[in-house]
């Protein structure tokens, strides 16, 4: 499916390429011993090394590495057992050793590929270039002073991977579907937890537009986008603003822009004079960065399994390709269903998440993380049907009290009494009565209308509130009509 | 003979059998700072107090039956060596009245040792400088004079000049001193004392000021090639907070200066029998090589064919890592800002950096930038690299076949503080023997060896492999014993 | 490759040095003396010579991710030329 925006002159074909800065899950920084928690005291987490102080040397955190090469692997992609630290010098605010060390020639995971699933159901390879590690910066508050800025280095050297794409993405889906099967992958993983608000997780959008079958024409970067509805957003707006130049005779500059959410649009960002000189060199505090295949492979043998794999899994096990989608889509999500479905018909369990748990959440506004039925008890609410104490429609009332109560099945089966009825006995006797008090219909039924024995089934039912047991009660009416 | 005249190990003996008391002997020296320091601005902060008290603590722990390899002595340390709550500038403005509330690994290592430290001594600002000329506090004196020309002030050599005349003044038993081009062995031969810069990766960084990082390393100068080799095993040692640190053993370095060098073969390139060098200086040279001969070594004739070009890599090299590293004295953490009432980040970026650093320190960087700018890059620091690789493997081939190799370590003595400043590249050749061992990583002794005609010291070095200062040690202690350095510099404690 | 005022400047602006005009004909002078003593550089063949970026230790060793540092945003701080409460403080910066 070819997505095009159409201009005055023409259609015109979008092309887009992500720079991905995930922050990678580690107790302590890239190169110092502080924290990286989110959300502390400004400069609480921060060590001399990472504020630049003179004399102060990094030393590399190997879990980080460990980390990369983890992603690297599950973005299926080339581990490099030697890479490099380079510094990139430039001065800002918030640098405060006035480089950032980053790989810039030989970065610890060369190419890759991810694959993208599109709402008509079709899927797409994406290029990985590569992946890099590199410390982040700190962080400056603008609005806090009228004529300052105040500087907060707890972000300071907490390592960060870049994932950068190939150009491979045609349309605003496309760049949209690849950042959340990007996220995805890290979360599953368990390399970066993916928490957009937080900054975890941020995207540089490299955009351009071209007339179909045309080569490239000039990218702009559109910097920090922090959600995937946004980049999706930015992609059209950016492809827009570019169309439009182009169109008027004009020429697209490259540059790096800021996205507006609340104008939908992307403006040139102050350009800052000298920002491509970075003078890239070794960094010489740090020798190269040399790998054990076998550490490489020890890792491998140890990773958990992927969204792929674990969907392939989920319909081999007898899911339909979207419901085993859906279930992959967070993590969470696939661990809560894996919870239930155990040792019990998977499908029957998917039909159970996705149906009344998904609402339950939506209505309580909730999350899967913190869901409003444990999935333990969701477990044993279907074996209550399965062993036949609850019928389907007792067990979606008993779902509903777990909802509201948090308590167990067997305590509301008990407390409200909603066992059902399996005595073969009184249920014959409930139905004899049915039969006696509609002899007319009975008639009629024994006349031909057999449609008449839902009716009876039906009245049994409702003699019994509901508890009896469907089969039992089938069975019962059938014999006695017999 | 006062306490100011006490080798560094005469001392330790003379602490050990209670001839003298760590007090004594930081108080006589602190006496001679006091007096002579005002002439010769060797040291730019003196912690009497701080010294007095260590003494103090170090007295009673030898009382007490714990005493440390360096239990009492007192000591300098260059200001390039961060030290937790004293004042660390580099020489340099921009450091303002900056106080690290850290300790660099070397000097921590020191102090862990028993070691007294007497204050902070002068360098050239940021250690970037031959002549100790260029810091921020002016410049400091060689203790030594002209015997023809008593007035004229000469330079004691850079950048661990404070260090040099510190100790050569008997100002200090001992100091500690880096070493990126020559920063040690040429002030130590300008000042008629022994220096050793160590192999790379063998002393800690963390916590020195970094100048060049892949080429500084820090190392002791003292009056005696021994006293070198019993600071070197205290400072030196692996370190986990230096990426760059190497886990190998110390050994005992002064054991080393005993072994003599019979059996070993030395080195001597016919690449430093450099044009204009003075006839004295190859004198001095074959004289030492003649000296080792007489003691059972062999001498051979080595070709080092880039040496020539190490000067030129080197001020490649050093000044594209120092702009990187001084990047971060930038006025907003620490130090000196400088900012008009309407001044913008960059403004002050640029004023602070412009008041902090003086020319020599702002050449350098901008040398620095330029030659890792865009376009430049391969064809100077790219281009720098490869040759040092070739430096390297004239050295690797060189030791295939000698031990040690043994040089002149400067190409003049000590010059005037007026001469040689107009242009910067008749500075920098000052260190042209000496700044091959740094871009190889090996280590360098300077072995006082000799007077010129002015009266004034002339040094020898000694390179060896990596990692085996054991044998620099022991070819220098074999030097030094023939050479039977006596000679004092005119301004000592005690002479005036 | 020698330098005119131009470049001068720009070198000095990527620096973040603060140049008075006065300055900038004397620097090139000193620059360009020492560019074209370093030029001599360009005659050493290099070809295939894998370049030598530093000595000591020949690969990083790795650290535990393990917290142990940080906490000490008073000693951070204590140097600050200008500070507001635990943030250093820096003329405003327009993005
Ligand atoms: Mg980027
Ligand atoms: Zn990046």
């Amino acid at each position: 499916m070819s997505f095009t925006l159409e201009g005055r002159s023409g259609p015109w074909e979008i092309v887009v390429g992500l720079e991905v800065h995930a922050q990678v899950t580690s107790e302590a920084k890239l190169f110092s011993g502080a924290a990286t928690a989110f959300g502390a005291a400004p400069n609480s987490q921060v060590s001399f090394v990472d504020a630049g102080f003179p004399g102060m040397l990094p030393v590399i955190n190997g879990e980080c590495v460990a980390q990369a090469v983890r992603t690297g692997l599950g973005l299926k992609a080339q581990i490099n057992l030697w890479s490099r630290f380079d510094r990139k010098n430039y001065f800002y605010a918030d640098l405060p050793q006035g480089y950032q060390i980053s790989q810039y020639a030989h970065p610890i995971v060369g190419e890759g590929r991810i694959e993208i699933e599109l709402q008509d159901g079709s899927t797409k390879t994406i290029g990985i270039t590569r992946l890099h590690l590199e410390q982040d910066a700190g962080k400056s508050l603008h609005d806090q002073h009228p004529g300052k800025s105040y500087i907060d280095l707890n972000r300071s050297g907490v390592a960060l991977m870049e994932i950068v794409s190939e150009p491979d993405m045609r349309s605003p889906e496309e760049a949209g579907a690849y950042l959340t099967k990007l996220r995805q992958i890290l979360r599953y993983l368990g390399t970066c937890d993916g928490n957009m608000d937080e900054g975890s997780l941020r995207a540089d959008v490299n955009v351009s537009v071209r007339r179909p079958g045309e080569g490239y024409r000039t990218r702009c970067e559109v910097k920090n986008v922090n959600s995937i509805r946004f980049v999706m957003q930015a992609v059209e707006a950016e492809a827009r603003r570019q169309i439009e130049v182009w169109e008027e005779g004009g020429t697209v500059e490259q540059e790096t822009r800021l996205f507006e959410p609340a104008r939908g649009i992307t403006r040139s960002m102050r350009s800052k004079e000298d920002a491509h000189d970075y003078r890239y060199f070794p960094d010489p505090d740090l020798p190269p960065l040399v790998l054990e295949a076998s550490w490489v492979e020890r890792l491998k043998a140890s990773l958990p399994e992927l969204p792929d794999e674990r969907r392939a899994r989920y319909v081999a096990m007898g899911l339909s390709p979207y419901d085993a989608h859906v279930l992959t889509l967070e993590k969470e999500t696939a661990a809560y269903f894996e919870a239930v479905a155990k040792g019990r018909d998977a499908k029957i369990a998917a039909n159970w998440v996705m149906g009344d748990l998904f609402a339950a959440i939506n209505r309580t506004r909730t999350s899967i993380a913190a869901p409003p039925v444990k999935a333990e008890h969701l477990g044993v609410l279907l074996d209550l049907m399965q062993d036949g104490t609850l019928s389907g429609k007792l067990a979606k009332e008993v779902f509903e009290a777990m909802v509201e109560t948090g308590k167990s099945p067997g305590a509301i089966v008990e407390e409200r009494g909603l066992r059902q009825v399996t005595d073969a006995g009184a249920i014959k006797r409930i139905a004899a009565g049915v039969l006696e008090a509609n002899a007319g219909k009975v008639a009629e039924y024994k006349a031909g209308k057999e449609k008449l024995f839902g009716f009876f089934v039906g009245q049994t039912m409702k003699a019994m509130q509901g508890k009896g047991n469907p089969a039992l009660v089938n069975e019962a009416v059938k014999k006695l009509l017999g | 003979m006062q306490p100011t005249d006490f080798s560094l190990r005469g001392a330790i003996e003379a602490l050990n059998e209670g001839l003298v008391s760590s007090v004594e002997l930081t108080r006589a020296h602190l006496e001679a700072i006091e007096a002579l320091n005002p002439r010769l601005n060797a040291y730019v902060t003196v912690s009497a107090e701080q010294a007095l008290a260590q003494a103090k603590a170090s007295d009673e722990r030898r009382a007490e039956g714990i005493a440390g390899p360096l239990e009492g002595i007192p000591l300098a340390i260059k200001d390039l060596f961060c030290t937790a709550g004293t004042r660390t500038t580099a020489g340099s403005r921009i450091l303002g009245n900056f106080v690290p509330p850290y300790e660099s690994t070397v000097s921590g290592n020191l102090l862990r040792d028993g070691a007294v430290f007497l204050g902070k001594v002068n360098l050239d600002e940021f250690a970037m400088g031959s002549s100790n000329t260029t810091s921020a506090f002016g410049p400091v004196e060689n203790p030594w004079s002209r015997a023809n020309d008593p007035d004229t002030r000469l330079v004691p050599g850079g950048s661990s000049g404070g260090s040099a005349a510190a100790v050569a003044a008997r100002l200090a038993l001992g100091a500690t001193a880096t070493d990126t081009g020559g920063s040690i062995r040429q002030p130590a031969a300008f000042c008629g004392i022994a220096g050793i810069k160590p192999t790379y990766g063998r002393c800690s960084r963390f916590g020195i000021i970094a100048f060049a990082s892949s080429l500084d390393q820090a190392g002791p100068v003292a009056r005696s090639v021994e006293d070198c080799a019993i600071l070197l095993r205290s400072m030196a040692g692996f370190d986990p907070k230096d990426s760059t640190s190497v886990d190998v053993p110390v050994p005992d370095f002064a054991a080393a200066c005993a072994r003599g060098v019979r059996g070993l073969r030395i080195g001597v390139p016919r690449e430093y029998r450099l044009e204009g060098i003075p006839a004295e200086i190859e004198r001095l040279w074959d004289q030492g090589l003649q000296w080792l001969r007489d003691q059972g070594a062999e001498t051979v004739e080595i070709n080092l064919p880039h040496t020539r070009y190490a000067l030129p890599t080197y001020y490649i090299v050093a000044p594209a890592e120092a702009s990187s590293n001084l990047a971060r004295y930038d006025g907003v953490r620490y130090g000196l800002r400088e900012a008009a009432p309407d001044s913008d980040l960059r403004d002050l970026y640029e004023r602070t950096r412009a008041a902090g650093f003086g020319p020599e320190v702002r050449r350098r960087i901008m040398i620095g930038t330029y030659v890792l700018s865009a376009g430049y890059y391969d064809a100077y620091y790219l281009k720098a690299q490869k040759i040092r690789a070739l430096i390297k493997r004239d050295f690797d081939q060189a030791f295939q076949g000698v031990d040690a190799i043994v040089t002149p370590a400067t190409p003049s003595a000590a010059f005037g503080m007026d001469e040689k400043q107009d242009d910067p590249v008749t500075m920098y050749l000052n260190d042209v023997f000496t700044v091959t061992a740094n871009l190889a990583g090996l280590p360098g002794l300077a072995v006082p060896a000799g007077l010129d005609a002015q009266g004034l010291p002339l040094g020898l070095q000694v390179i060896g492999r990596a990692f085996d200062e054991e044998t620099v040690f022991t070819v220098g202690a074999a030097l030094e014993t023939a050479a039977d350095f006596r000679a004092v510099p005119g301004l000592r404690a005690g002479a005036v | 490759m020698s330098l005119d005022t131009e470049t001068v400047r720009r070198v000095a602006s990527l620096a973040r040095i603060h140049l008075e005009e006065a300055e900038v004909a004397r620097l090139q002078g000193e620059l360009n003396g020492i560019l074209a003593w370093i030029e001599q550089l360009q005659a050493v063949d290099t070809s295939g010579v894998e370049p030598m970026a530093g000595g000591g230790a020949t690969r990083l060793r790795m650290r535990e991710d393990v917290v142990t540092d940080g906490g000490i945003a008073e000693a951070v701080l204590a140097n600050a030329p200008d500070r507001a409460g635990d943030y250093f403080a820096v003329p405003k910066v327009v993005e």
